[in-house]
């Protein structure tokens, strides 16, 4: 991460381009989304399934922009205080103790309840930081509605407010991204607030391109057949299909083993990189295993 | 207006003519259009996102149609399923937009007169042209060759005037087939048969194309029409459905998790949270009055689920068995029967098979449950399944019954119903008939109603209402 936080970028081009400079291979939508959510400082939803890059485009991001990265790992049972701020009582408690005797009241309770006190957590990290920053608040659809609605003022206004202290109001604007699995319906709220980016599974001749950026000395024939398959794969119904992150793996194990052509034998060897569950094992070392053929029928 | 810019001719002239008058001309009033369309497809689209749209488009130029759609389509539709009837429609207004505005002002495609007869030779070649342009998916050929088709064609035989079937009779004549073809030439695109999505793509664009002519034709625009069911589905059908159960039963499985009655009793084990305590103690000067405690985590849940296979619930009992393979997908401790006259488990089948098709298949063949009559007997089922489960039954352990409740004239047996309800902690009935034909026949869900909670189910978005309705009376005994 480079320490000179870079202007504004003007165009999509120059997205894209900026990103595919940090090794992201943005789609079209992706760099146009971008683009807007610098221009327009709104949060974007960013919804696909898993292993499609969703988590990495918002690394991605702020890497291409040099600004730092925020991330809230969103799960079930998430509460303000581990999203937006804590009270720290312990150093709170040696301070009560550390007292004089003869303090006022007054004077202590202003004292504990100062910013010296407080633990920032990611959404109050992400607001108060002096540079701009990229706030990724990944796998929203892990938590509750109560955590989404509380989300609503945060990302609306950009400010949270805490009882004893005060408002606390963001002085930049960060580049909000929203993750989700779709695994529940977000609110129509949220929803509305945001940009909207389905990522999907890559076509074929990207996700070539991908596979080339992160295994360069794979050679083009390989990658190429790999990515069929991986794309055969994933056509069939299976549990977890192999995502991007897998395809890279495999085209890395292929590298390492110096294998020169997918057939059968190889396949079945190095399948686990790729399929993670034993159910979809069998099924997919009946289906696309067989169709590769022994070395021999490929002469 | 020129999000067509990809049709180069009409698109360039439209084009030009938008750009000589500086901004286009009742752009925002067409956006609204579209953004009314939308609405009529079920879209919700609100004030705030038109709004949206508008300063989106102030940052990406019209011209280009790719960031144009891109661009409406962030703001306006916020779901996969939105953005699949945002691309419908938008392709179609556009479309028509294009089509009135060449009507109003004159122009017309330049025609392919100077084709002339096609010799048979000649036609093969476009034959096989078109079959290469669909192996290797390129759109813009596709485009062309779809015209070239149509052009060769119509001099051929007269149009029947109606579009589809002028579609499949150019596929047809040029030999398209998603199938192999083997008597052909192996060097021939279509002996190893072409990739199913192109053959839909060229289907499509040679439609557009004999709808841009018949426009031209007459002169005026066909009556708009609302897309069909069909066509706003998604494209996979059966599979998508199965998607959709699998997304509402994980709603489910988090509902049970977190919520219900797993937390009686679990009070007394309370754990005073000493951190949470301590912070609590500092507004009373350090006295901790308040006891905090840590948070009761639930038990996992266990399922019992029987799911009714008989010929009364036919159309019903793939959507159940679709339920039953997403519940398997999401619940380890579960175990599901079907049954018709008598009752059997099925919990390994869906253990071991991943394949919807096959676990259909195998349940309709192995599962052995019909006996001799092939009707519902839910008094023998009751008692049979008690008989199973009646050690493992306990408070924690919610039973889902899937079934129409019609007993052939049977004795409905609801007191053995009653004791499995009263050893399991919550009883659900999902029934797939109507409220409206409860109870009347041999239907007697009301004898059942009394010891369990009974749902009409045979949609998705039913089922999510199910898993809606499964929180509330939580929610409103915790207040």
């Amino acid at each position: 991460m480079s320490d000179t936080t870079r202007p504004e970028p003007t165009s999509v081009a120059e997205v894209a381009e900026g990103l595919r400079s940090v090794g992201y291979l943005p789609g079209e939508s992706t760099a146009l989304v971008s683009y807007l959510a610098t221009k327009l400082g709104k949060p974007v939803l960013v919804e696909g399934p898993a292993g499609v890059g969703k988590t990495e485009l918002a690394k991605a991001i702020s890497s291409y922009l040099g600004r730092e990265l925020v991330r809230l790992q969103c799960y079930e049972g998430l509460d303000e205080a581990k999203a937006l701020y804590e009270w720290n009582y312990r150093k709170q408690l040696l301070r009560i103790q550390a007292e004089a005797a003869g303090t006022g009241w007054e004077a202590v309770q202003d004292d504990i309840f100062g910013e010296e006190f407080l633990l920032a957590r990611p959404l109050m990290t992400a607001i108060s930081s002096e540079q701009p920053v990229v706030l990724l608040i990944d796998e929203i659809d892990k938590t509750d509605q109560e955590f989404e609605a509380m989300l609503l003022e945060v990302l609306s206004d950009f400010q949270i407010s805490i009882p004893e202290l005060g408002r606390v109001s963001s002085r930049t604007h960060p580049i909000v991204l929203l993750t989700s699995n779709n695994s529940r319906e977000l609110t129509e709220a949220l929803k509305r607030r945001c940009l909207y980016l389905w990522l999907d599974y890559p076509e074929l001749e990207h996700e070539l391109e991908i596979v080339r950026l992160h295994a360069p000395d794979l050679s083009e024939t390989v990658a190429r057949r790999l990515v069929e398959v991986i794309g055969m794969v994933r056509d069939l119904d299976l549990k977890k299909p192999p995502s991007i992150a897998e395809s890279i793996d495999w085209a890395r194990a292929l590298l390492l083993l110096g294998v020169t052509e997918i057939d059968t034998d190889t396949f079945t060897e190095t399948m686990s990189v790729i399929v993670k569950h034993r159910t979809d094992m069998d099924v997919v070392a009946e289906r696309v295993g067989l169709k590769l053929g022994t070395p021999a029928d490929v002469a | 207006m020129s999000p067509e810019g990809s049709v180069p001719r009409r698109g360039a002239l439209a084009g030009s003519s938008a750009a000589a008058g500086g901004a286009p001309e009742g752009l925002p009033a067409r956006i609204l259009e579209l953004g009314e369309e939308l609405r009529r497809e079920g879209v919700a689209v609100g004030t705030s996102e038109l709004l949206d749209a508008f300063e989106v488009l102030r940052e990406v130029s019209w011209t280009s149609q790719r960031d144009f759609r891109e661009a409406l389509a962030a703001t306006l539709a916020k779901s996969q399923e939105d953005r699949r009837i945002f691309e419908l429609v938008f392709e179609r207004f556009f479309f028509r937009a294009v089509e009135v505005a060449a009507a109003r002002e004159g122009i017309t495609e330049e025609s392919l007169a100077e084709l002339g007869e096609l010799t048979e030779a000649e036609l093969d070649s476009l034959r096989e042209q078109i079959a290469a342009a669909l192996r290797d998916g390129s759109e813009g050929a596709m485009r062309d060759l779809a015209r070239m088709a149509i052009a060769a064609f119509a001099r051929r035989q007269e149009g029947s005037g109606v579009i589809g079937v002028d579609v499949q009779r150019i596929r047809r004549a040029l030999g398209l087939r998603a199938e192999p073809q083997p008597d052909l030439p192996p060097e021939d695109p279509r002996h190893d048969g072409l990739p199913r999505d192109a053959l839909r793509r060229f289907e499509a664009l040679l439609r557009r194309e004999l709808e841009r002519a018949q426009i031209e034709r007459t002169g005026s625009l066909p009556a708009s029409r609302p897309l069909g069911e069909l066509d706003r589905a998604l494209p996979s059908g059966p599979l998508a459905d199965l998607a959709a159960v699998h997304r509402v039963v994980t709603q489910l499985r988090r509902r049970l998790a977190t919520q219900g009655l797993q937390m009686r009793g679990h009070r007394r084990h309370a754990h005073v949270d000493v951190r949470r305590t301590m912070r609590a103690s500092l507004q009373t000067g350090g006295v901790p009055v308040e006891l905090k405690f840590r948070p009761k985590r639930p038990k996992r849940p266990e399922i019992y689920v029987l799911c009714d296979v008989s010929t009364s619930v036919t159309s019903a009992s793939v959507f159940f068995l679709s339920v039953l393979h997403a519940l398997h997908d999401t619940f380890r401790k579960m175990r599901s029967f079907v049954f018709i006259e008598r009752i059997s488990e099925v919990t390994d089948i869906f253990e071991h098979e991943r394949n919807f098709k096959t676990v259909s298949e195998r349940i309709s063949t192995d599962a052995g449950v019909a006996d001799i009559s092939g009707y519902t007997d839910y008094g023998r089922v009751w008692s049979e399944f008690l008989v199973q489960v009646e050690d493992d039954l306990h408070p924690r352990a919610t039973v889902i019954v899937l079934g129409d409740a019609r007993t052939n004239g049977r004795d409905p047996r609801a007191d053995v119903f009653a004791q499995i309800a009263s050893r399991a902690g919550r009883t659900f009935w999902l029934n797939p008939e109507p409220r409206l034909y409860w109870n009347y026949g041999d239907s007697v869900i009301a004898a059942y109603e009394q010891y369990c909670t009974a749902f009409e189910c045979w949609t998705t978005a039913q089922l999510e209402d199910f898993v809606r309705a499964l929180t509330r009376p939580v929610i409103a005994a915790g207040r």
